[in-house]
C-alpha cells in the first residue's frame, strides 16, 4: 500500500481548481520558455544525442533483464567498501529500517537530500513522529517543507511557486531574522535559507539522499546536483544513508558517462550539472571527511513485479522530468492534480503499477496521446504504449464508467454494420445540418455539453461524404 | 506523375469528414484524382476504430480494425486526409494484431501502402501542380498524430507554396497539441478547453487571419473555441486550400465574407 494518500481518482476536480488558479498558470507558463527551450538548445549542441537515447536504453534494457545480477553485484561491492545494504520490499519495512539506523545512531535531527522515494515513503511525516526532525536541504524541497506542501516536479519541486509566495512564506518562517530585510531578488532568498541551512548541516547526526544511479562495479551511489546540498548531506554527519530503488542500479562507470550526458541536458538543458557527487562505503582512514556509516536502503514497492512484463520498460525512468516539461496536460494542470508523488506522463505509465489502478484510472486517461513525451523521453520509454495498456486493463476489469462502455458498444455496433452506420450518420447530419445552418455552430448541444460547455461545435455540411460521392458519379464507388 | 497506368488510390474518408466536412474528402478526390490516380471511394468504410482503441476496448477495436482491412486491403495505395487515422492504420493496426498470426502479415501490408494525403501528394506522386488561389495570412497548426506518428511536417507547407495570393506566418508552439484527443475533450473538457483556449491565444497572437491543418478533429476543437471567443479566423483543412475549394463556408464560420476568396 502507499505510504502517502493518493488523490489521483480527484483528478478531474483537482485539475479543474488547478486551471482557475491565477498564480499557478502563471508559474506553469515557465516551463515553456525555461525547460522547453533549455533542453532543445542543449540537444542541438550535441549531435549524437540519438545515438545517446538509444544506448541509454539498451543499457537500461540490459540491466532489467539482468537485474538480480546486477543488484547483488552493487551489494556486494557495497559490503567490500564497508558499507550495508538494506532490501526492502515496502514503503513501511523502508521506514522502519531507516528508523532503526536513526535510533542506533541517536539521531535527533537528519539532513536530507532532494528524494522523490522520501516521498514515495511518506518518510518525513513518519520521521518527525518518531521524535527525529528531517531537515529538507534542497531548496525547493526546503521551501516546501516550511509550506507542508508536496513536490509537485520531480526535478524543480517547487515549480508551481511564485517568488512572491517563497518570499512570504520565508518572512513567517525565519522569525529569527527579525526586522525587516531585502527578500526581493532570487538571491537573497537563496542567501537567507543558505544562512539558515548552513547550521541545520553541523547538527544533523543522519544524512539521507536519494540515488539517481548505483555502479554495480564499484557498489557507489551517485548524486546528481545543481546546489551541493547533497554533498554536505552526505559528508558531515556521522551515518549517510542512500534512499532508493531497486531498478536505479547500472553496471559501469562507463555506462554512467553516457546518463550523465543525457540527464542533464533533458532535464534542464544544461550540459552537466554542478555537481555529480560518488559516495563509496563510509570514511576510510585516509579521508578527511565522510560518514562513519553507509547505508543503503534498497526499495521494491511493486517494482519487482514489472520486470519480464510488457511495461518494464517504465522501469527504465531516469527522473529528468522532460515528459513532464513538455506535457501539454501537465502545463495545464501542474503536478498536484496528478495527486501522487509522480506527476506528468511518467506517472501516469508508473503509478498505477505502484498503487492500484483502482487508485489512479484517471491518470493514463488524462492524456490526448499527442506523443510530446515519447519524443522527449531520453531512454524512450513508450509511455503512450504503456498509458493505453492501463487503459486495456481498465477496461477489461469493467473499472471504466458503465454510461462511457454503453455508449461505446452501441457506437461500435453501427461502426460494424455499414448500412445502419451510413444511415444513421447521414440522418443525424441532416438534423444538424438543419438546425445549425443559419449560425453555422452550436453554443449548446444536448449530449455534448462537456464540448459546447467550452467551444462552440461547427455545424456539419448539408449532407455526408458518402452520401455526396454516391450521386456525383465519375469516380468509383464500389 | 502521369503515366501510362494511374495508380489507385482507396480514399479513406474518415468518420468525421464523411459527417462533418465532406468538403475535405470532396478536395482529397479533387488533388489525387488532378495528380493522376484512379480514386475508388469503398462504399462499406466506417470509422477507423480509434474510440475503442483509445478507451481501451481492444476486442472491439481488432474487430473493426479486421473489417476495415478487409474493406481496403485490396487496393493499391490508401489515402487518408488525416494523420491521426493513417497512424492508426499504420502504426496501431499492426500493433492491435501483433499476437494473432494470421492478421499480422495483413495489418502489416496495409500499413505498408497507406499515407496521409499530403505525403503521398508529395512524396509518392510528387504532385507540384497546386493551382489553387487563396487570399489570406496563414498559420499551420501541427496536428500531433501526423507530426509525431508519421513524420507530417514540410509536405503541407511545401504544397502550399503553390497557392496564389497567400503568406505564411509562424505559430508560436505549432507542434502542441490543441486538446481535442478523441475522447479526451469530452472526458476531461476543463482541461482540453484550457489546451485549446493556449492555442487560439497563439492563434490571434500570431496574426493570422486563417488557421490551417490536416486533422478535422483538431480543426473542429480549435474553429469551435475561436468562435466561441469572437475571433475572425477562417479555419479550413488544408485539403480543401490546396484543391481550390474554398467558396463555401470556412468550418463553423458564420457568414460567408464578402472580399476576398
Amino acid at each position: 500500500m502507499p505510504a502517502i494518500k493518493s488523490t489521483c481518482n480527484e483528478f478531474r476536480v483537482n485539475a479543474g481548481d488547478a486551471i482557475r488558479n491565477r498564480q499557478l498558470q502563471t508559474s506553469l507558463a515557465k516551463l515553456g520558455d525555461g525547460f522547453q527551450a533549455s533542453r532543445a538548445a542543449a540537444v542541438k549542441e550535441l549531435p549524437e544525442f540519438e545515438q545517446l537515447r538509444d544506448e541509454a536504453r539498451n543499457i537500461k534494457r540490459h540491466v532489467m533483464t539482468n537485474l538480480d545480477t546486477y543488484l547483488v553485484q552493487f551489494e556486494e561491492k557495497v559490503l567490500e567498501s564497508g558499507g550495508r545494504v538494506h532490501w526492502a520490499s515496502t514503503p513501511q519495512q523502508a521506514r522502519e529500517t531507516i528508523l532503526s539506523i536513526c535510533r542506533g545512531a541517536c539521531a535527533k535531527t537528519v539532513t536530507k537530500g532532494k528524494s522523490m522515494v522520501s516521498e514515495e515513503i511518506g518518510l518525513n511525516d513518519f520521521l518527525a513522529e518518531q521524535g527525529i526532525e528531517p531537515v529538507e536541504t534542497d531548496l525547493g524541497e526546503y521551501i516546501l517543507q516550511l509550506r507542508k506542501e508536496a513536490p509537485s516536479h520531480i526535478v524543480a519541486p517547487a515549480v508551481h511557486l511564485s517568488q512572491q509566495q517563497i518570499r512570504q512564506t520565508f518572512v513567517d518562517a525565519h522569525t529569527q531574522f527579525a526586522g525587516p530585510r531585502d527578500l526581493s531578488t532570487a538571491e537573497s532568498l537563496v542567501d537567507e535559507a543558505r544562512k539558515v541551512l548552513r547550521n541545520r548541516f553541523f547538527q544533523a547526526d543522519v544524512g539521507i539522499t536519494g540515488a539517481n544511479y548505483l555502479i554495480a562495479e564499484t557498489g557507489s551511489t551517485v548524486i546528481v546536483t545543481n546546489e551541493g546540498n547533497g554533498d554536505l548531506t552526505q559528508t558531515l554527519p556521522k551515518v549517510h544513508i542512500v534512499l532508493t530503488t531497486i531498478e536505479r542500479v547500472i553496471p559501469t562507470l562507463r555506462d554512467l558517462s553516457a546518463f550523465l550526458r543525457l540527464l542533464a541536458r533533458s532535464a534542464t538543458g544544461q550540459e552537466a550539472t554542478a555537481y555529480v557527487s560518488l559516495s563509496t562505503g563510509p570514511k576510510r582512514e585516509q579521508d578527511l571527511h565522510g560518514p562513519e556509516e553507509f547505508h543503503v536502503v534498497l526499495l521494491d514497492n511493486g517494482r519487482s513485479k514489472l520486470l519480464g512484463t510488457e511495461d518494464q520498460d517504465v522501469l527504465n525512468c531516469i527522473r529528468c522530468g522532460a515528459c513532464m516539461n513538455h506535457c501539454p496536460v501537465y502545463a495545464s494542470v501542474g503536478g498536484h492534480a496528478y495527486g501522487w508523488v509522480y506527476p506528468g506522463p511518467i506517472g501516469a505509465a508508473l503509478t498505477p503499477a505502484l498503487i492500484g489502478l483502482q487508485q489512479s484510472a484517471d491518470l493514463p486517461n488524462a492524456s490526448t496521446f499527442c506523443g510530446r513525451c515519447v519524443q522527449v523521453c531520453p531512454v524512450k520509454i513508450p509511455l503512450t504504449d504503456i498509458m493505453r495498456r492501463w487503459r486495456s486493463r481498465e477496461h477489461s476489469g469493467k473499472l471504466s464508467s458503465p454510461l462511457q462502455r454503453a455508449l461505446l458498444r452501441l457506437w461500435a455496433v453501427c461502426a460494424l454494420h455499414p448500412h445502419v452506420y451510413h444511415f444513421i450518420a447521414r440522418l443525424g447530419v441532416l438534423i444538424m445540418y438543419r438546425l445549425g445552418r443559419r449560425k453555422n455552430r452550436f453554443r449548446f448541444l444536448l449530449f455534448a455539453q462537456a464540448w459546447t460547455q467550452y467551444r462552440d461545435f461547427p455545424a456539419p455540411q448539408p449532407k455526408t461524404f458518402h452520401a455526396v460521392i454516391k450521386k456525383s458519379g465519375g469516380i468509383r464507388y464500389e | 506523375m502521369r503515366t501510362g497506368n494511374r495508380p489507385e488510390v482507396a480514399l479513406f474518408v474518415t468518420c468525421l469528414v464523411d459527417m462533418f466536412r465532406p468538403n475535405v474528402g470532396l478536395a482529397a478526390v479533387q488533388l489525387l484524382a488532378r495528380s493522376g490516380c484512379e480514386v475508388v471511394v469503398p462504399k462499406h468504410q466506417t470509422c477507423c476504430g480509434q474510440p475503442a482503441y483509445n478507451t481501451g476496448d481492444d476486442k472491439v477495436a481488432r474487430r473493426i480494425a479486421g473489417q476495415t482491412i478487409e474493406i481496403l486491403e485490396n487496393y493499391a495505395h490508401i489515402v487518408v486526409p488525416s494523420g491521426s487515422c493513417a497512424g492508426m492504420l499504420k502504426e496501431h493496426y499492426p500493433k492491435l494484431f501483433a499476437s494473432e498470426p494470421d492478421w499480422s502479415g495483413r495489418a502489416k501490408a496495409l500499413a505498408a501502402k497507406t499515407y496521409e494525403l499530403t505525403d503521398f501528394l508529395v512524396n509518392v506522386l510528387g504532385f507540384d501542380n497546386v493551382r489553387a488561389h487563396y487570399d489570406g495570412r496563414v498559420c499551420y497548426h501541427d496536428s500531433c498524430a501526423g507530426l509525431r506518428e508519421l513524420g507530417i511536417k514540410e509536405q503541407p507547407r511545401t504544397l502550399l507554396k503553390g497557392v496564389d495570393g497567400m503568406s505564411s506566418v509562424p505559430l508560436r508552439d505549432e507542434e502542441v497539441c490543441c486538446g481535442f484527443g478523441g475522447l479526451f475533450c469530452i472526458k476531461y473538457p476543463e482541461v482540453s478547453g484550457e489546451m485549446v483556449g493556449r492555442k487560439v491565444k497563439n492563434i490571434v497572437a500570431s496574426g493570422a487571419d486563417t488557421l490551417l491543418a490536416g486533422d478535422l478533429g483538431c480543426l473542429l476543437n480549435i474553429a469551435g473555441k475561436l468562435t466561441r471567443e469572437g475571433c475572425n479566423i477562417r479555419v479550413w483543412h488544408v485539403a480543401e486550400v490546396l484543391a481550390g475549394m474554398t467558396s463555401g463556408r470556412a468550418i463553423g464560420e458564420s457568414e460567408k465574407r464578402s472580399a476576398g476568396n
